[in-house]
């Protein structure tokens, strides 16, 4: 009796390193043969990549130990059998793709933009920092300073937008967009699913009509007709106009994500709310919507990456995002033919915004579970 | 008669669509009266009390609460709201808020309570329905009675004069049923004006001072406890009697 009331340990084979390699990798003879063939791709793959990114790739110098300045002076150029990769194109363009053609002597402002920005999102990456509150604070009233350094105004000298450009306008467009987009499709999913007939009927057509025309046409159309509905004198400066058209393309959008979340939340919770005698905004923005949200942040962040790699359409208005400035420099003779690296380089950049975004969405995810089970489970 | 009752409904009528949930159903509730409402389902029992406080609609008659009429004005039927507390049969917690913040989101965001003063008040009403261990965890993480008494406490945090409970003990095991009805029992004794809509004739048969029988959208009959169990009038409570106390 004492033997049966022991603790079994589960087979060792089925534990461990070894155990999740054999019931992963090798549980059978096809999973065995998959595996090798994808070992042995890894093997050709990656050594070469490797090379041709980092051991043979030119940084700022050539191999013959001159300074890049040009096409011409890549090794690969000099001779095609050695040589990797010609990062010295992104070296000497470098400001161009986060600053676009700011002013040198204004762009310390730029960066203090950058570093407000990361500033801002701190409290939201990290529920636990310390004095979280007046980093909230900052994150709310950040937009507006950023404003008056990036664009000037307040003493700044004014910076025209259109000397904006690269990883600026990305971040711009991105972050305005997706910031935006928000509250604004919160406003539109409750709108559509109104009692009222004609706040509903009013949401549902701008949602409609938003999400049935492609980004593209809305650019054109912040460019070309905006500036029609607008009284006489008042200009709009060109990259609020494609602002303005970014952020109604995500907001519809958004609002679809949105109300998915929110026919997802049972019927008692909206009687709950109500028979505490709660009115329609405490409900919902204290019952329903935190629930809504909840459920559908996978969509968001999808939505989101989404407007953020659709930014460099801006590119048909003639807006050079940092996809705009690869192009441009593509065009340059002196750097023509680099556009393996140039490709490269910003689909680097963009997969690492996005995967950001993709991991604090996971993050997120698990934090808002934790202790809380949704539903009926 | 209608002075001193606190809810009063008449001739009240409704229709799902086509169907006629309720027809002419006519109910008077002194205060501090207790009133058991059964009868078999659809028969329009839910709706009857989910009038009372305006989570339906009614179409035709008057339903007075507390002196206020229900009508489509928005401030009557918060006034309303403000009286009447209700329990559901599937508990319908807040799972995105602890057991605590339940209890207190309300007072504090309806009534404007300080939130310490709220806080104080939660534990309390979670000391009456008898589990203040469990303020710090979450719906998900409690078992059916237990969230049931916390949606209980949850009302009570309102200080409402009138409770209305719709079949709150059918969404539970059996060995739940009776702290949840105990807690109900310890209510009612205190002196809560209660609308019941149950199938526990037991709790009934303690608890009630009259019995309300509905069927097919009518009240079809009314009598204290002791007539409506031993000698109902009509054969249509009688054949409901037999069916379920015969099990």
């Amino acid at each position: 009796m004492n033997e049966m009331n022991e603790v079994r340990k589960p087979p060792v084979a089925t534990t461990g390193i070894i155990g999740w390699l054999r019931i992963n990798l090798f549980f059978n003879w096809t999973n065995s043969l998959i595996t090798l063939f994808v070992i042995y791709c890894l093997y050709q793959f990656i050594p070469w990549i490797l090379d041709w990114t980092i051991f043979s790739a030119d940084f700022k110098y050539n191999y013959l130990g001159e300074q890049i300045t040009n096409q011409e002076m890549c090794s690969r150029n000099l001779d095609p059998e050695n040589g990797g990769a010609c990062w010295a194109v992104i070296y000497v363009r470098f400001y161009q793709f986060i600053y676009g053609f700011y002013p040198k002597v204004e762009v310390w402002r730029v960066n203090i933009a950058y570093f407000m920005l990361a500033l801002a999102l701190l409290p939201l990456l990290y529920s636990k920092l310390p004095y979280r509150k007046y980093f909230l604070y900052f994150t709310y009233i950040f937009p507006v300073i950023a404003y008056f350094l990036l664009n000037g105004g307040l003493g700044f000298t004014e910076v025209s937008t259109n000397k904006w450009g690269g990883l600026l306008v990305t971040l711009v467009l991105g972050c305005t967009g997706i910031a935006l987009a928000f509250p604004i499709g919160i406003m539109l999913a409750l709108g559509r699913r109104s009692k009222l007939p004609v706040i509903s009927m009013m949401c549902t057509l701008f949602i409609e009509f938003i999400r049935g025309v492609p980004l593209i046409t809305l650019l054109f159309f912040g460019m070309v007709m905006l500036p029609l509905f607008l009284p006489e004198g008042i200009d709009m400066d060109g990259l609020v106009r494609v602002l303005v058209a970014v952020t109604l393309f995500q907001s519809a959008y958004m609002a679809e994500v949105i109300r998915g979340g929110l026919q997802a939340i049972p019927p008692g919770q909206y009687e709950a709310a109500k028979s505490l005698g709660m009115s329609y905004w405490r409900m919902n923005l204290l019952i329903i919507l935190p629930q809504a949200i909840r459920i559908s942040i996978p969509p968001i962040v999808n939505t989101s990456i989404g407007l953020f790699k659709d930014t460099t359409l801006v590119i048909i208005v003639g807006i050079l995002d940092l996809l705009g400035i690869g192009r441009g420099t593509l065009a340059d003779t002196n750097w023509l033919g680099l556009s393996y690296e140039i490709y490269f380089f910003v689909s680097l950049v963009f997969f690492i915004f996005t995967f950001g975004m993709s991991r604090y969405s996971l993050y997120l995810e698990k934090k808002l579970k934790t202790g809380i089970n949704m539903g009926a489970d | 008669m209608s002075e001193e009752s606190i809810i009063s409904l008449k001739n009240v009528n409704k229709w799902f669509g086509d169907f006629h949930v309720l027809q002419d159903v006519n109910l008077e509730v002194k205060k501090k009266e207790r009133i058991v409402v059964c009868g078999p389902s659809g028969s329009g029992k839910s709706t009857m009390i989910r009038c009372i406080n305006r989570l339906e609609e009614h179409q035709e008659g008057s339903i007075v609460v507390d002196g206020i009429e229900l009508t489509g004005n928005l401030k009557n039927i918060d006034n309303v709201r403000k009286e009447v507390g209700m329990v559901f049969q599937q508990f319908n917690l807040f799972p995105h808020l602890s057991v605590k913040e339940n209890i207190t989101l309300a007072p504090i965001w309806v009534k404007k309570m300080p939130k310490a003063e709220a806080e104080e008040l939660a534990m309390r009403q979670l000391e009456i329905v008898k589990i203040p261990e469990q303020a710090n965890k979450y719906p998900g993480q409690l078992s059916g009675g237990q969230q049931q008494r916390v949606a209980i406490a949850r009302s009570l945090a309102m200080n409402p004069n009138i409770m209305l409970f719709d079949e709150p003990t059918s969404a539970l095991d059996p060995e739940m049923i009776k702290e949840v009805l105990d807690v109900m029992v310890d209510l009612a004794n205190g002196g809560m004006t209660m609308i019941v809509v149950t199938h526990e004739m037991g709790f009934a048969k303690t608890v009630a001072d009259r019995m309300v029988f509905m069927d097919e959208g009518k009240i079809v009959e009314e009598a204290s406890p002791d007539k409506f169990f031993n000698n109902p009038e009509s054969d249509r409570t009688k054949l409901f009697l037999s069916q379920i106390l015969h099990q």
